[in-house]
């Protein structure tokens, strides 16, 4: 490990060499030469698919990353084209975008910040993709989120819950589809007021994190300007698996309702903790003690089991909405039925979201004409669509939030099969759950200019 | 020179030809070709690489001299990121008063877990360090939100104070600098069909990764490295001759944990986010994963190793079903269909798998680390060589 020779003709021949090596290079390029960064080069373009694969959330992640397959899929024209024939707009053609063939990369953001944005780094440094998209946790969205607009690239967040997003964390080059938590409580309450009365007492037990704490704070302020009051609110780890000791002081503290604000394997193991200690056969107060779940999905009430029979909760989208609520929905057969004849269940509303969001991409730049994020900002914001499963949808110009149709759901209690586990009870009109967008629970931030990097 | 020695020196010299020449020698396959998945020299993956060579040097300094496990190193990692974002939010956004913060926040920290941990040794003081970075993790995760940004981490913002810096127009995007030149700022060299990307916030890390290292060897060399050294090989008996080791282990503590901090601030440098999830007791691990790998107690071996591991974490772990399918699609179907079977739980998310086969052969063969397998093969070729040069250095007249 020396250089035994180190003579000073040695290292007058190396230079030589060297700079010989260095004279050669053809050209010198800064990434200026297109006017953003990843200009798509030749007859490809590529996209970026963050999504988790490892951790807590990879059951999420790989129903993320099936509904991208088909995406990318039906954008280059192959299979039956899904949503592209029931999307009011009707730019895409099914010739890839702008007549490039699209081409994907997939990373894991193992639901952590800093993986997330290395694999997402690595997507746009070394890849050359144009827009990122997926991830399945709030705190991921907003790392990555803010690594786009750095970078000058589109972020097409995934499954994001937390009011932060496009809140006081929200970017100009980041757009959400995704509902968030203000919509939960504001979707919920009246439901709620309707199914339980309105001077019932809440518990809450909230998972310690951002998501949590701004679904506790939305849910609190909607049950409670109905009438409702919060009896406590407790924080649990995260990483906890075994609720018990949260759930025994439940029964003692005379709150008749419990909210759990938690979400995945939280969300299973808390539920059933509270089934086992019998807290649903209870009655206090006089009225019938009920468990609440505002964020609801698929693969956490296939997790629950029977414990999740009658919790009401909310949802983005449901796979079996046009079914049930007719043709407003409409976009969600077509969907059901491409990723259901290629992987033979029906898609979670993490799949429904990433898979949106993909076209709406593609859209946004074909109409606008360009792949320049400004263009396709531009495109976006304040662009009102339909067929896209979730009724007349707009996404803000303010805040680059989606506003749709939210889901109230409660748990079926006699499935027919195993991925018909929840009953809509109740469709909330975008309306309700409009919010101005400096809403205090969104207050702080602001979406600045688009940034097209280089 | 610099008060090493003939061999310390052509060591630093190499180490400091790899640092500066790396966009070549991470990006050996042209741009297009089925190889060019294996190309690393991309800045994200170049700055980590030397940050986390920095972040092993360090830990190495403890646990190659004196043989301390600290199985909580990334806790010092930690704070030294959360310090330097928050200079960067409240001072400026110039990248040299958060890396100097982030060192002393981390030296301060590590002085406190060392002072306590090191009352004992052997696997109680690994217990100990580990149980203070899961301490550290569990605060900055949770109750601590209101100054570590929780589970959403801490960015800058056009909002924050910066009393250094002007004000920016609202929803800019503030970027980390030193003096003037961005973090993100460079130029890539186009030849022929290879492209090599040079980036400024790499070569900034790459000169402190340098002086961090020449620090180590200067270190290993000294006294004080001695000292180290006795502790490791019979602190007993040291103690018994009358030294007090104590002051010796804590300063090595210190050190390591400043090294620790300084790659902590590189990386926010570097990338201006922090999120809890970097005091894991899994990154604690890795570190140690890195030191092991490469050779604990080498002077290279740390900066091999952490090289080695980040480069498996983000080239082996990005290869998908899909490029294997076209790596095999020359094969008759049901061969590549085969061979994808076979190769697949290594690659993607089945990296981890990848790396702990390889650190089991190392540890088995290569007790020494990926160094003593450098020594083995540079000794393969060595015995040639006294032949060849024995006559040519006995006509050399002595002068």
């Amino acid at each position: 490990m020396s250089f035994k020779n180190l003579t000073r003709r040695g290292v007058i021949k190396t230079g030589a060499i060297a700079g010989a090596g260095l004279a050669l290079p053809t050209y010198l390029r800064a990434d200026g030469h297109s006017g953003f960064t990843n200009a798509p080069q030749g007859d490809t373009v590529t996209l970026g698919f963050n999504v988790p694969q490892s951790g807590p959330y990879a059951d999420e992640g790989a129903d993320e990353l099936r509904a991208f397959q088909l995406a990318v899929e039906h954008l280059n024209g192959e299979g039956d084209g899904g949503m592209l024939q029931t999307f009011s707009s009707k730019a895409l053609d099914g010739t890839g975008i702008l007549g490039k063939k699209v081409q994907y990369v997939s990373g894991d953001t193992q639901t952590k910040s800093d993986a997330a944005r290395a694999s997402a780094k690595s997507m746009i440094e070394k890849d050359g993709a144009v827009m990122i998209s997926g991830g399945s946790s709030s705190g991921v969205a907003v790392a990555v989120q803010a690594l786009c607009q750095e970078a000058g690239i589109i972020f097409m967040a995934g499954l994001t819950h937390s009011n932060d997003t496009t809140g006081k964390d929200k970017r100009a080059n980041g757009f959400r589809h995704f509902f968030n938590s203000y919509m939960s409580g504001a979707a919920l309450a009246p439901i709620l007021a309707k199914e339980y009365g309105t001077d019932r007492k809440a518990y809450h037990l909230t998972a310690d994190y951002n998501w949590g704490y701004t679904t506790e704070e939305a849910v609190r302020s909607s049950t409670e300007a109905m009438g409702w009051e919060t009896v406590n609110a407790v924080k649990t780890p995260l990483t906890a698996t075994d609720f018990s000791a949260y759930i025994a002081p439940v029964i003692q503290s005379g709150a008749d309702v419990l909210v759990l604000n938690h979400y995945g394997g939280n969300m299973v193991n808390s539920l059933t903790n509270a089934v086992q200690f019998g807290l649903r056969d209870q009655t206090v107060n006089g009225k019938q003690f009920e468990i609440v779940v505002p964020l609801y999905s698929e693969l956490m009430a296939r997790g629950a089991g029977a414990n999740i029979k009658g919790i009401i909760g909310s949802q983005n989208w449901d796979w079996s909405l046009e079914d049930k609520l007719g043709a407003r929905y409409t976009g969600t057969n077509a969907f059901v039925q491409s990723f259901g004849t290629k992987y033979g269940f029906p898609p979670s509303q993490a799949a429904h979201t990433c898979y949106v969001q993909t076209l709406l991409y593609a859209d946004a730049v074909t109409r606008g004409g360009s792949f320049n994020p400004c263009s396709v900002v531009e495109a976006l914001a304040g662009f009102e669509f339909d067929g896209l499963g979730n009724g007349p949808t707009l996404y803000r110009a303010d805040d680059h939030q989606c506003f749709k149709d939210v889901l109230v759901v409660k748990g079926k209690e006699n499935p027919e099969n195993q991925y018909d586990l929840v009953e809509i009870v109740e469709v909330t009109p975008a309306e309700q759950v409009t919010y101005a967008p400096d809403h205090p629970q969104f207050a702080g931030g602001s979406l600045g200019t688009c940034n097209p990097g280089a | 020179m610099f008060g090493l020695n003939k061999r310390d020196f052509s060591l630093l010299l190499i180490v400091a030809f790899l640092a500066l020449a790396a966009p070549f020698i991470l990006n050996p396959f042209p741009e297009g070709s089925a190889m060019a998945q294996f190309n690393a020299g991309y800045p994200d993956l170049m700055q980590r690489l030397v940050i986390f060579g920095i972040f092993a040097i360090g830990f190495n300094i403890l646990f190659g001299l004196t043989g301390y496990l600290s199985f909580g190193h990334a806790a010092f990692l930690g704070v030294g990121s959360y310090a330097a974002i928050w200079m960067m939010k409240l001072l400026t956004m110039n990248v040299i008063p958060a890396i100097i913060v982030s060192v002393l926040i981390a030296g301060l920290f590590s002085l406190l877990v060392g002072w306590i941990s090191l009352r004992r040794s052997g696997i109680y003081f690994s217990i100990l360090t580990l149980a203070f970075a899961q301490m550290s993790y569990a605060l900055a995760y949770s109750v601590l939100t209101p100054i570590t940004g929780g589970e959403t981490g801490l960015q800058p913002k056009y909002t924050d104070a910066r009393i250094l810096d002007a004000a920016l127009e609202p929803g800019q995007q503030p970027r980390a600098n030193l003096f003037g030149v961005e973090m993100n700022d460079g130029f890539e060299l186009v030849m022929g069909n290879w492209v090599f990307t040079f980036n400024a916030g790499y070569y900034i890390a790459a000169v402190v990764m340098l002086i961090a290292f020449y620090l180590s060897i200067r270190i290993f060399r000294s006294p004080f490295g001695m000292m180290l050294r006795a502790v490791k090989s019979n602190q007993q008996r040291m103690n018994f001759t009358g030294l007090n080791s104590k002051p010796y282990t804590l300063a090595a503590f210190v050190i390591s944990g400043m090294y620790a901090g300084l790659a902590g601030g590189l990386l926010v440098a570097m990338d201006t986010q922090v999120g809890a999830e970097r005091m894991f007791w899994t990154a604690s691990g890795e570190v140690v994963l890195m030191t092991i790998l490469g050779g604990a107690g080498t002077l290279i071996g740390p900066v091999l190793g952490a090289g080695f591991i980040k480069y498996m974490e983000n080239i082996v772990s990005k290869i998908n079903e899909t490029i294997l399918e076209q790596w095999f699609a020359f094969m008759p179907d049901w061969l590549g269909d085969f061979m994808v079977a076979i190769i697949y739980p290594f690659i993607g998310k089945g990296w981890h798998l990848t790396l702990g086969l390889i650190f089991m052969l190392v540890v088995i063969f290569l007790p020494g680390g990926l160094v003593e397998g450098g020594q083995r093969i540079g000794r393969m070729f060595k015995r040639k060589q006294p032949q060849d040069n024995t006559p040519d250095a006995s006509k050399t007249p002595a002068e």
